[in-house]
């Protein structure tokens, strides 16, 4: 397998476009943010001389020194409060998150010291801390959670979530520029799993902004993550049965792009929102309070959830699979609601 | 160490400020003036001054609730003080936050949480980016002891030492965690003990003795300076006052207090002074109508200040 830095160089030689997966685009916004800005440094558990415990900064430390590739202790909230102190004194440090299920380790940092510091005192506070989510991987209830909601309820925060390599890439260059603490939720059963074509120049996606990844006449559906690519698969099935979705992926989870959910809505009349985290106050929950508030007389039936069920996440093959919202729950829902 | 007479008159005059400050605090809460909260460190002076006076500038102070008078050799304005106690808009919060919460990072001051001690780890942090960057600063950060039981004292500890920073750790061991005795807090005698655990240097240091606080902890930033590492300093004290203004700590026995009061941290250091000659009583007169009317020009300011507009209730979250 060749570094990143390999491919970099391939891909500037060759200057074209080069597929990457969802990993690797990560890698690249991380080793091309890094050549660009001095000041950006990263810091996390095991990603120096290991390369992280998914490889994505494999090849790094060799590279930019131990002074920019830092192997923390394990301790999130010592390393997450020295980014913090770093990002408050001119650096603009990402933190990897080994697990985005360890995140809860350093909370207070985050929630009390970064969150809430500029309301007060004004200072930019610019840092990223890189979380690898989500579920499928048989991983069971400690490696395994999405707890990008927990982090949409704290005022200071923007949270991000993509669902491609290439919005990937670019939320990740643009949470690097940002002055505010951006907490970046990368799914890791996309990671070897999802490739696209990537440009070879340098290119962000503004924070705060949904795409229509399909545009579509009946029905509304509101996802993020790892859920997009089953929405589309459900999306594909659906037009045999005459049932035209537009697909709408947030990618950032707080700012909330109302707006295009709400146009989107205003013209199909019917919405759904899919997500894998749990159903309880998800961010399913918001999407659907803000319609039913800002769209209200243009729904032609209930807004639906497709979500899983409140319960931690499950190891066993065959409960995961239960646990997770699968392509057949979408079609399933997506059918009743056309025909309500 | 020899300390000079221009330091040894500012040790002098910045106590004498930050108490002058906090009892004009107690005085206006009292009188129900003030909406904020008040947390007072009558007794602690000789810490929160001597630490901050043995900075410099480009160094950074993380101070806890109670250390807020450690702000104002490091610069900070006294109309700040009071204008961020009335929740007026021209603190440096803009009325966001309340009582001791205020800082200014162009004087390196943390604006620093109710957590304890988050700016452990922040402080570690700051360090840090001081090393990465081949500044010659170093960061300070005080913290309770009833704080060094939680984990983020373990993990910045660990993560100052395991990284070589250079960081200060100060604790004050005022004998009381809101209500709370050392004895229910911890099982070791001395909170300095803990640096073992880190490797670190650690001491134990009479706290209400500002020379020997100056000292000792410029020792310790020298140090840190150096790139020896960060340094532990547990400095004793006792705290006078209750945790909060609301609070008349009836749980501390009658003795203890009478037992400290002798041991003031002003009174002492100034007999010192006078003895030693480098005070005379006209200066010290002088230095008392210089507070008084400093004092009196801060609580105008903030009474006089207008209070943030609602319509800007919702700015600045982000940058």
């Amino acid at each position: 397998m060749s570094t990143v830095k390999e491919k970099v160089n391939a891909t500037n030689k060759e200057a074209q476009l080069k597929q990457s997966s969802y990993l690797e685009a990560i890698s690249l916004a991380l080793w091309e943010e890094l050549e660009r800005d001095e000041k950006v440094f990263l810091i996390g558990e095991d990603i120096g001389v290991y390369g992280g415990a998914f490889k994505v900064t494999e090849g790094f430390l060799d590279h930019f020194g131990e002074d920019r590739i830092i192997d923390a202790p394990l301790e999130e909230t010592g390393f997450i409060g020295a980014a913090i102190g770093a990002a408050l004194t001119g650096l603009r440090p990402v933190v990897e998150i080994q697990y985005a299920d360890f995140i809860s380790c350093g909370w207070d940092q985050i929630v009390n010291v970064a969150a809430k510091m500029h309301y007060r005192s004004f200072e930019p506070v610019p840092i990223v801390i890189r979380s690898p989510s989500g579920a499928g991987l048989r991983a069971g209830p400690f490696h395994s959670q999405s707890p990008e909601a927990w982090f949409s309820h704290v005022p200071g925060l923007k949270v991000v979530a993509p669902g491609t390599p290439y919005d990937a890439k670019g939320l990740l260059k643009s949470a690097i520029r940002d002055d505010n603490p951006v907490i970046f939720f990368e799914h890791k059963y996309l990671y070897r799993r999802l490739k696209e074509d990537l440009p070879n120049e340098d290119y962000t996606i503004p924070i705060g902004k949904a795409d229509v990844k399909r545009f579509g006449e009946d029905i509304s559906l509101i996802t993020y993550g790892a859920m997009l690519q089953k929405s589309l698969e459900a999306a594909d099935r659906l037009i045999s049965e005459g049932i035209s979705m537009e697909i709408i992926d947030l990618r950032t989870i707080y700012p909330l792009d109302i707006k295009t959910i709400i146009d989107s809505v205003k013209k199909t009349s019917k919405a759904m929102i899919v997500h894998e985290d749990i159903r309880t106050l998800g961010i399913g929950s918001e999407v659907a309070a803000n319609i039913a508030d800002a769209a209200f007389e243009y729904l032609d039936g209930p807004i639906k959830r497709v979500t899983a069920p409140d319960i931690p996440v499950p190891f066993s093959p065959i409960l995961e699979d239960a646990f997770l919202p699968q392509t057949d729950d979408i079609v399933h829902a997506a059918t009743e609601l056309f025909n309500y | 160490m020899r300390v000079n007479k221009k330091i040894k008159i500012e040790l002098y005059y910045y106590m004498r400020l930050g108490r002058a400050i906090e009892e004009r605090l107690e005085s206006l809460y009292r009188q129900g003036r003030m909406p904020s909260a008040i947390y007072l460190g009558r007794g602690q002076e000789a810490i929160t001054v001597g630490a901050a006076m043995a900075l410099e500038d480009g160094d950074t102070m993380a101070p806890t609730h109670r250390d807020m008078i450690a702000m104002l050799p490091r610069g900070m304005d006294p109309k700040m003080i009071f204008a961020q106690h009335y929740g007026k808009v021209t603190s440096p919060t803009k009325g966001r936050g309340e009582a001791t919460y205020l800082g200014d990072m162009s004087k390196g001051i943390f604006t620093t949480v109710s957590m304890l001690p988050d700016f452990y780890p922040v402080s570690a942090g700051a360090a840090l980016s001081f090393k990465l960057q081949k500044m010659p600063n170093i960061a300070l950060a005080f913290s309770g002891e009833g704080a060094t039981s939680r984990g983020d004292f373990h993990e910045a500890l660990n993560f100052a030492s395991v990284l070589q920073l250079p960081a200060v750790f100060v604790v004050e061991n005022n004998h009381f965690a809101y209500s709370t005795p050392v004895d229910k807090e911890m099982k070791v005698d001395q909170v300095s003990t803990r640096a073992i655990a880190y490797d670190m240097e650690g001491s134990t240091i009479d706290g209400n003795d500002i020379l020997t606080v100056y000292e000792s902890v410029k020792k310790a930033v020298d140090r840190a300076r150096s790139g020896k590492g960060p340094t532990l300093i547990e400095a004793v004290t006792m705290r006078m006052k209750g945790h909060s203004g609301h609070d008349p700590m009836k749980y501390v026995p009658e003795e203890l207090l009478e037992k400290w009061r002798k041991k003031d941290p002003i009174d002492n250091y100034q007999r010192r002074l006078q003895k030693e000659g480098t005070l005379t009583k006209e200066e010290i007169v002088r230095v008392s109508e210089e507070i008084e009317k400093t004092v009196e020009d801060a609580v105008a300011f903030a009474e006089e200040s207008p209070f943030p507009r609602e319509e800007d209730l919702v700015l600045d979250v982000y940058r």
